[in-house]
């Protein structure tokens, strides 16, 4: 009987046999009324493929619908998501509880970000500055006024900024940027990068007005290359590098 | 006057700074260190003319880049229009100032007036 009780038990197929428990600790904090954020914990059942969004997620499901997460295309896509994730900024669609070697998760929103309730903060100011730097082609002439349906692009020549077209605007750069921290004017990686972006796309006639814009005393100086924010960027983007070749132009090195 | 033109003179100053400092630090080898820092010594560097020159243009230079540091990081520390304000010829008042000072210990002291 013992044998045939033991050939059951391996048979039978038992959906958490081979997950894992962690233990997720979210910041909870509602700037209208609390004084300072405090942490919940929620044990929360992981699978190796299990994302951080996830067990998030699965917390309000199944244990506090109140958390207040952003989150949307769950592909890192959409921005949405950044957060600290132990510490470092992350995108949480991006991010699997088994790559992370914890048996605790602390999840916290953003730094530089104010709070708008838990894990989920104001953009104004990333979208304040990246409006700020002109994102979008400056041309004298427009695609309806020229002979031309399409403005024309080399390989090489798209081959200078498309790195830095991948931006999603998830803000982890900012998040991560020394500089942000104190200086609440300064511009930050994420518009700074995006504008080398269009000044180096060669269908782009703006290169003077945006240095213009980034050439102030909060501008493209303030930056002390830290690096942190290449090294969180979800996409690839290296914002640090950006800001070097922008450097580049406004000391005379590139034109 | 644009940040970046503000900057290159930071760099510039900084680089020349590290020329011209090497120079008067290798002028000490030319006696021995204790001798070099005598009292007599001292004052007779200040009689040669192209050493006075040096240590001028060392003063503006550091007053220059070191200032320009200070304001910057003053600027990175509180923000605000007057604050900024204050900071920024705060600190061409204070550059004036030491230049004036550190200059006039140059001329008198080439002036025998020590």
């Amino acid at each position: 009987m013992a044998q045939v009780s033991s050939i059951a038990e391996e048979q039978a197929p038992n959906p958490l046999s081979a997950s894992k428990s962690v233990l997720l600790r979210i910041s909870r904090f509602n700037p209208e009324t609390d004084e300072s954020n405090k942490f919940m914990e929620f044990s929360v059942p992981y699978q190796k493929w299990t994302t951080v969004l996830e067990a998030i997620l699965d917390v309000k499901k199944h244990f506090d619908h109140s958390v207040a997460v952003r989150y949307s295309c769950r592909q890192a896509t959409c921005g949405s998501c950044g957060m600290l994730i132990n510490g470092k900024p992350r995108l949480a669609c991006f991010t699997k509880i088994s790559e992370l070697n914890s048996d605790v998760v602390t999840v916290e929103p953003m730094n530089n970000f104010p709070v708008i309730r838990d894990l989920a903060v104001r953009f104004e100011r990333l979208f304040d500055t990246h409006h700020k730097i002109k994102p979008f082609l400056i041309r004298d002439d427009t695609e309806l006024e020229s002979n031309e349906k399409e403005f024309l692009q080399s390989p090489e020549e798209l081959e200078n900024f498309i790195q830095f077209a991948n931006c999603i605007k998830c803000g982890l750069c900012n998040s991560a940027c020394p500089t942000m921290t104190t200086d609440s004017s300064f511009v930050g990686p994420q518009a700074l990068a995006q504008a080398y972006r269009y000044v180096a796309d060669s269908r782009d006639k703006g290169k003077d007005s945006r240095l213009d814009i980034i050439d102030e005393s909060h501008g493209i100086w303030r930056c002390h290359f830290a690096g942190s924010c290449s090294q969180v960027c979800p996409k690839g983007v290296d914002p640090a590098m950006g800001i070097q070749f922008l450097r580049g132009y406004l000391l005379g090195f590139r034109s | 006057m644009k940040e970046s033109t503000i900057m290159k003179i930071h760099y510039g100053t900084a680089l020349a700074s590290v020329g011209l400092v090497a120079v008067h630090i290798l002028m000490r080898l030319t006696t021995g260190f204790s001798d070099s820092l005598s009292y007599e010594n001292v004052l007779a560097n200040y009689q040669s003319i192209p050493y006075v020159v040096m240590l001028e243009l060392i003063l503006i230079l550091l007053a220059v880049h070191g200032f320009n540091g200070l304001r910057v990081i003053l600027l990175e520390l509180k923000q605000g229009r007057v604050y900024e304000k204050a900071v920024s010829y705060g600190c061409v008042v204070g550059m004036i100032a030491l230049i004036g000072y550190g200059s006039r210990t140059i001329i008198m002291t080439n002036m025998g007036m020590s």
